[in-house]
């Protein structure tokens, strides 16, 4: 075979080393099968550390509870975009996946009876949307994110998992059948590039939220899974919603937890009003994040917006007291002060909605296989291909998701996809396939061209180009006109990406030609949002659309499909099904 | 503002040196890693790690004049106009401010960082009271960034067989967990002239902790078990 790099056979490779692709790694060595995770960062680095607030699960420690609340909720939640078989499908696994995370060693918060401490979050309700907020968010105080990777990592150290650490996958290698046989990488210390064969390839390379300027977003979330699939042929469903979290640091970006207003914070305008009461006069701060984003921008918008220019909201918590602060929310306090120069138990915080998390991503259906149109058939499964956690679209989280669903999503779905990956590879010849004769053509393509590249524009430049005019043309609110001139930037900006160049040639780190390559990944994602976004002609959880203000449930129950080649979109129906229950029919949506 | 940073390519240069960078701030420039951003703009081969930039991956720690730390939660403001930056001391350097850090892994993964048990686990969570949980605070918070070990002088010397007080740290986050069942083998595994008691409380690793975290309190305790296990 003569495709002119070393090759490695794994019977699996995951992508990613973050909740999900850990979760799922954890399945498949524990079956004793040869996996390899690949990761741009040791695993604890992986932005799952970010997470604050919690993860939801019925377990009805505070508050009574039940999986079928938490399916409404978040069916709801979702805008009715969701799939309502997968929706069910998370929500029926959830108490088993974090008790069994508990299990593992995860430091929760305790109640006094000893039981897992449950906090209420955004959207979350007792008995279909009633008045009554649920206590469903299981949380170690505000650091849940960072207690469940480590714990995570730890369980793989103990299963010895092999980890590929500093190694960025560059594109996916598939066969004339379409089958995907593993990944082309780069170890990033040496610089070479390798071939990592596998049965089964995982996805578990999280979100892109670094397509926009204001993101709460680590600088690793570059989308490399959904440039890894829009470049290999398949679509990405559902682009165009993105979640602003109504809470990042006013100029920073940084994430204030949900938790702060599970706990009993509130927002307040430059009147000192406590304006959610006039937009969800139930769940008023604790309605969904779209929701909540909508009206805090539109408070700025109209003049009530604080500070010298007007341009955010505070979020007040002193009047939760020193003592819950500290014990519940210390590392908000930490961000306050370090980010906001606002000490919480005295000050209010600076908050403003800022690009947070990524509903849409790789088609998947909720087993984790990548599934693409074919034949006539909407969801046929990609042989060897498996998306997990937020670069997925299952699609749990439809138009909006709910907070605390993201960790529960990355459990669930993680070991579902570990399992089917498990189920796949035993039913699997023993033999790998073999490699195409250009196996690694495409990814050796992209790497020869930034060696010889000289003089061409730089990639920080293009870079903050791209996510200035998505955060100009893309975000909270979206205007037609800035639509459809974003889509024509957009397509400029990806064709000055091609002739970027850096000046680092050496081999060693060179983080360069990292962010070069991460860079293609964030174009290819911001095209299939800016693209999707201004061909849906209604407003629907994250997107709100001024000149189609309305949920348009008529034309629009629909899964949007964008294909890199020519800009290409296509539909597919939503499951409007659920597995064993009945179907939540879309109705208005309040709060 | 004014830099002088260590610099190394192993594929150009026959020895390290130092660089020096002048840049001018923007009003949005907080905290020292988005000078590092700014000058990596205008120099692309300067090479760091960064991630969260929010000081909960661990990914860039550095010595900032002579002191550990992260360099996304180091405030300009708080940093004389010329900064010296080096990389974390005592580990290989791989380029630039980019440090091997296999031996301060090794270690980490020597103390066994997961929970033990023996017993089958209930159908429930294991029960655990606020106070016992509580014991975990300061210690579960550790994001593996090596300030400590790497301030360390015990571990500048003896990387291969000195846990460290990151390793340290979480082997006790382990033994003072009520749920782990392990605490015999974790003291065994530490009752060793090198691996715990190299640790001479230089506290070094307690004044580079930047998330406050105090290593040498749990060293201190695990010391004490196992005087008390001998006696």
């Amino acid at each position: 075979m003569n495709v002119g790099l070393q090759a490695r056979k794994f019977d699996a490779i995951v992508v990613g080393a973050g909740g999900s692709g850990l979760r799922a790694a954890l399945e498949l060595a524990r079956a004793g099968l040869r996996v390899a995770v690949l990761s741009k960062v040791f695993p604890t680095r992986s932005h799952t550390v970010a997470a604050q607030g919690g993860i939801a699960a019925p377990l009805g420690n505070s508050s009574e509870d039940h999986w079928h609340w938490h399916m409404y909720d978040t069916v709801k939640g979702s805008d009715y975009l969701g799939d309502q078989d997968a929706i069910e499908y998370m929500c029926r696994r959830a108490t088993e996946v974090v008790i069994e995370l508990e299990h593992m060693g995860m430091p929760f918060d305790r109640l006094d009876n000893g039981r897992i401490y449950q906090r209420p979050f955004g959207g979350h309700t007792q008995d279909y949307g009633s008045a009554k907020m649920a206590m469903r968010a299981c949380a170690a105080a505000d650091r849940t994110g960072h207690a469940m990777l480590h714990t995570l990592y730890q369980q793989n150290v103990k299963a010895r998992t092999q980890f590929f650490v500093e190694w960025m996958a560059l594109d996916l290698i598939r066969d004339a059948e379409g089958a995907v046989l593993g990944v082309v990488a780069l170890e990033m210390e040496t610089g070479e590039a390798m071939i990592l064969q596998a049965k089964a390839t995982i996805l578990a390379t999280g979100g892109a939220g670094r397509i926009f300027a204001a993101s709460t977003n680590a600088f690793i979330n570059t989308g490399d899974g959904l440039g890894m699939v829009a470049r290999a042929g398949l679509p990405l469903e559902d682009m165009e919603f993105w979640q602003f979290h109504p809470t990042g640091v006013a100029g920073a970006g940084v994430l204030i937890t949900e938790g702060v207003r599970g706990e009993g914070g509130y927002l307040l305008n430059k009147d000192g009003e406590r304006f959610m009461e006039r937009y969800a006069p139930n769940a008023k701060d604790l309605a969904s994040r779209d929701v909540v984003s909508r009206a805090m921008a539109t408070e700025i918008k109209e003049g009530r917006g604080c500070g010298p220019e007007g341009d955010h909201v505070l979020l007040k918590l002193d009047h939760l007291g020193p003592e819950v602060i500290n014990l519940r929310l210390p590392g908000i306090r930490e961000i306050a002060i370090k980010f906001a120069n606002a000490d919480p138990i005295k000050d209010p915080i600076p908050v403003v909605p800022t690009a947070h998390y990524q509903m849409g991503g790789i088609p998947a259906n909720h087993l984790g296989q990548v599934v693409a149109p074919r034949g006539g058939d909407p969801e046929v499964p990609v042989p060897g291909l498996y998306a997990v956690g937020e670069c997925s679209c299952v699609s749990v989280h439809g138009a909006n998701r709910l907070g605390t669903n993201s960790l529960l999503d990355l459990l669930v779905f993680g070991k579902a996809g570990g399992e089917q990956a498990v189920a796949d590879i035993r039913a699997m010849p023993a033999a790998h396939k073999d490699l195409p004769e250009d196996a690694a053509a495409r990814p050796l393509a992209r790497l020869a061209r930034l060696d010889s590249a000289s003089g061409g524009e730089r990639v920080a430049e293009v870079g903050a180009e791209l996510r200035k005019t998505m955060q100009a043309h893309c975000s909270v609110f979206r205007f037609p006109d800035m639509l459809i001139e974003g889509v024509s930037k957009v397509k400029q900006i990806a064709a000055r990406a091609e002739r970027m160049s850096i000046q680092d040639k050496s081999k060693v780190f060179n983080t360069a030609r990292i962010e070069a390559l991460e860079l293609d990944n964030l174009v290819e994602t911001a095209l299939a949002t800016i693209v999707s976004a201004e061909a849906r002609q209604e407003s629907r959880g994250a997107q709100a659309r001024a000149d189609f203000p309305e949920r348009d449930d008529k034309n629009w129950i629909k899964h949007t499909l964008w294909y890199k080649e020519g800009n290409r979109l296509e539909y597919k129906p939503v499951h409007l099904k659920p597995m064993s229950v009945e179907t939540f029919e879309p109705k208005v949506r309040t709060y | 503002m004014r830099f002088s940073i260590y610099r190394y390519d192993p594929d150009q240069d026959a020895r390290p040196r130092m660089q020096d960078y002048e840049l001018n701030l923007e009003p949005t420039d907080r905290m020292l890693l988005d000078a590092l951003i700014r000058l990596k703009a205008q120099d692309d081969s300067l090479s760091f790690r960064r991630s969260c930039r929010e000081g909960v991956c661990g990914s860039d720690a550095m010595n900032i004049n002579g002191k550990n730390g992260l360099a996304c939660i180091t405030k300009i403001a708080d940093l004389p106009d010329k900064v010296t930056l080096r990389p974390l001391p005592g580990l290989p350097v791989v380029r630039d401010l980019i440090v091997d850090m296999t031996q301060f892994f090794n270690q980490y993964h020597s103390v066994k960082p997961y929970l033990i048990t023996h017993d089958a686990p209930p159908e429930r969570e294991r029960l655990q009271s606020p106070a016992e949980r509580e014991e975990l605070n300061g210690l579960y918070e550790c994001i593996l960034c090596a300030c400590c070990s790497t301030a360390c002088p015990s571990f500048w010397w003896n990387p291969d067989k000195y846990v460290g007080p990151a390793g340290l740290l979480q082997a006790y986050r382990f033994i003072a967990d009520t749920r782990d069942q392990a605490t015999a083998e974790r003291l065994d595994n530490l009752d060793d002239p090198y691996r715990l008691f190299r640790c001479h409380t230089i506290m070094n690793c307690t004044d580079a902790c930047p998330k406050n975290l105090n290593p040498a309190l749990a060293i201190g305790k695990i010391k004490e078990m196992l005087v008390r296990r001998a006696v």
